[in-house]
């Protein structure tokens, strides 16, 4: 029978899938953001908050942003698989990033809904 | 170790090549194939954008929020040391992107063979140095 531990990788292809979908997504708002500054002869206070004060633009950077919290997961916890031997530290280290993403996304939509 | 009488330590050529061979175990006396230089510095930009990501996010708030922070944040940027570390984080984040599509590709079996994966590590170390230092000239 498969050791299926706590601080596993769930033996599935989920998270493999969620990698490769969230860097898609980021690449994509890649190019958008790099296209948009580039369309942007000065970037001043005023140009640099009227780049995300539409509502699809902040959507999109919210969407972007999730799936960079979500990758960044994937990747810190496989990074602790390989690393971290002792499980009870592991655990600890799982806790630690998964507060502080949750805390980014929060942190994230207060920033761009205060434009 | 006991040796069977009559057979002297090491006098069998296998035997001293057994015991002489390295265990490549250290990580700075294997030379590593340029694939796998790829798959580290993946790995390690990956957790150092990991670590930044708090002070990106302050800089980014500070940035947005009245005019004021907009210049702070930009003289910040501004600063010679800062703007090195900026430098390395874009390296970073192109070379993470590069590798990434990398990975993209071989997931539908683009690019797997040892010729071609060795040349397209060449192509995203490359890469992510040409337009990295586009970026510099471009800041600088």
């Amino acid at each position: 029978m498969v050791n299926r531990a706590v601080t596993g990788a769930h033996y599935g292809l989920r998270d493999w899938l969620a990698q490769r979908v969230t860097a898609v997504v980021m690449l994509l708002y890649t190019l958008l953001i790099v296209g948009l500054l580039l369309a942007t002869p000065t970037i001043d206070h005023d140009t640099w908050r009227g780049l995300f004060a539409p509502l699809w633009m902040k959507l999109a950077t919210l969407l972007c942003l999730l799936s960079l919290y979500f990758h960044a997961w994937v990747g810190m916890r496989n990074i602790f698989m390989d690393y971290i031997k002792h499980g009870g530290v592991r655990l600890a280290l799982y806790a630690v990033v998964i507060a502080a993403l949750i805390a980014y996304a929060g942190w994230s939509a207060q920033i761009l809904w205060s434009i | 170790m006991r040796l069977r009488r009559g057979v002297k330590k090491n006098s069998n050529p296998l035997r001293l090549h057994m015991a002489t061979r390295p265990k490549y175990l250290n990580l700075l006396q294997i030379r590593m194939p340029v694939p796998a230089v790829v798959s580290i510095m993946h790995r390690i930009s990956g957790a150092a954008l990991f670590l930044v990501l708090p002070a990106l996010l302050a800089w980014w708030q500070c940035s947005l929020s009245s005019p004021d922070t907009f210049d702070a944040s930009k003289s910040f940027t501004a600063m010679p040391l800062v703007k090195i570390g900026i430098l390395l984080l874009v390296w970073g984040y192109l070379h993470h992107l590069c590798a990434g599509v990398r990975h993209l590709a071989s997931d539908i079996d683009l690019g797997t063979e040892l010729k071609s994966a060795r040349f397209s590590s060449w192509l995203v170390l490359a890469v992510s140095i040409v337009l990295t230092l586009l970026i510099a000239v471009r800041i600088w």
